[in-house]
């Protein structure tokens, strides 16, 4: 099964990344933007979708300054 | 005695280390790959950008067949010494608490720093005097956790380089015999580089492992 992973900057740590794309934004002409967040994406395909949170735990993620998210069923890459 | 430094791939202060670590002690290389720390009495985690940094720096060093060692090293009392890229090891394994950031401005930092030597009673700081100048060169340093920790090492006034909370450069756990720092103590071991400053922590590493054996320990 194919599956997404997102992955977050904890809400209340600072996100320099966030806020360099949310000032770069405007500089373009983009006006009416705000609470920019960068994280990432990881997608992978599992024959056991039940271990997706444990890999998340141990490795994907780091549960101290990061969320995640699993979106199971995804389509396939191609 | 004998340091051990690990060399992962993309390590690239483990000569630095090596050499700093020469200067006090007899000190060894050893490979990510190996399953024996060959004897040493001291390890050292050194900087660079083990496995390219993949994912998060230091995630995937921690679980190079070295670490299962330090890691079983460590919950020995045996002493680690993580710096730069090995304190985010140290973190990531869970040896140390808390996590690095990316730096508050993005850039890659490389300046000289005086730090505060704030805890002098511990393993690694023990021959300090209270200010150090030690230089630090790193993008992800901003040291964060949202629990209390020991904290040894803080940026002086003014001169945080990375917006790490409450000025912290270095901490240890509550065992005090894992410690990690980013500045690079192994870069300034000769006046001739602008500090010796360093070597008084690989120093201290010395006179704590000989203050072990000579207790019998």
């Amino acid at each position: 099964m194919r599956a997404r992973v997102l992955i977050r900057p904890k809400a209340g740590i600072l996100d320099p990344q966030g806020q360099a794309v949310e000032r770069a934004l405007p500089a373009l002409g983009f006006s009416g933007v705000a609470n920019v967040h960068v994280g990432r994406l990881v997608e992978l395909d599992v024959d056991d979708a039940s271990q997706l949170p444990g890999m998340c735990e141990r490795l994907l993620a780091n549960p101290l300054i990061e969320d995640y998210e699993i979106i199971e069923g995804v389509a396939a890459h191609s | 005695m004998k340091f051990g430094v690990i060399r992962f791939p993309g390590t690239c202060d483990d000569v630095d280390a090596q050499l700093a670590a020469g200067r006090v002690g007899d000190a060894e290389l050893l490979w990510h790959r190996d399953r024996d720390l060959r004897g040493v009495d001291a390890v050292i985690v050194p900087g660079g950008f083990s496995y390219g940094d993949y994912l998060r720096a230091g995630a995937i060093a921690r679980f190079a067949p070295v670490m299962s060692q330090v890691i079983e090293f460590a919950h020995a009392g045996g002493l680690v010494f993580g710096i730069c890229n090995g304190f985010q090891i140290l973190c990531e394994a869970g040896l140390l608490p808390g996590a690095l950031l990316v730096n508050d401005h993005l850039k890659f930092v490389f300046r000289q720093v005086n730090l505060d030597v704030v805890d002098a009673d511990t393993a690694f700081t023990r021959s300090c005097p209270p200010r150090l100048s030690i230089p630090v060169k790193h993008t992800t340093g901003r040291y964060y956790s949202p629990t209390p920790v020991q904290v040894v090492l803080r940026y002086s006034a003014g001169e945080n380089p990375n917006g790490s909370q409450d000025d912290i450069a270095g901490v240890i756990n509550a065992e005090g015999n894992v410690f990690g720092m980013m500045p690079h103590p192994e870069h300034a071991v000769d006046p001739l580089t602008g500090s010796s400053d360093g070597l008084r922590m690989f120093e201290s590493i010395r006179a704590s492992v000989e203050a072990r054996v000579g207790a019998g320990a």
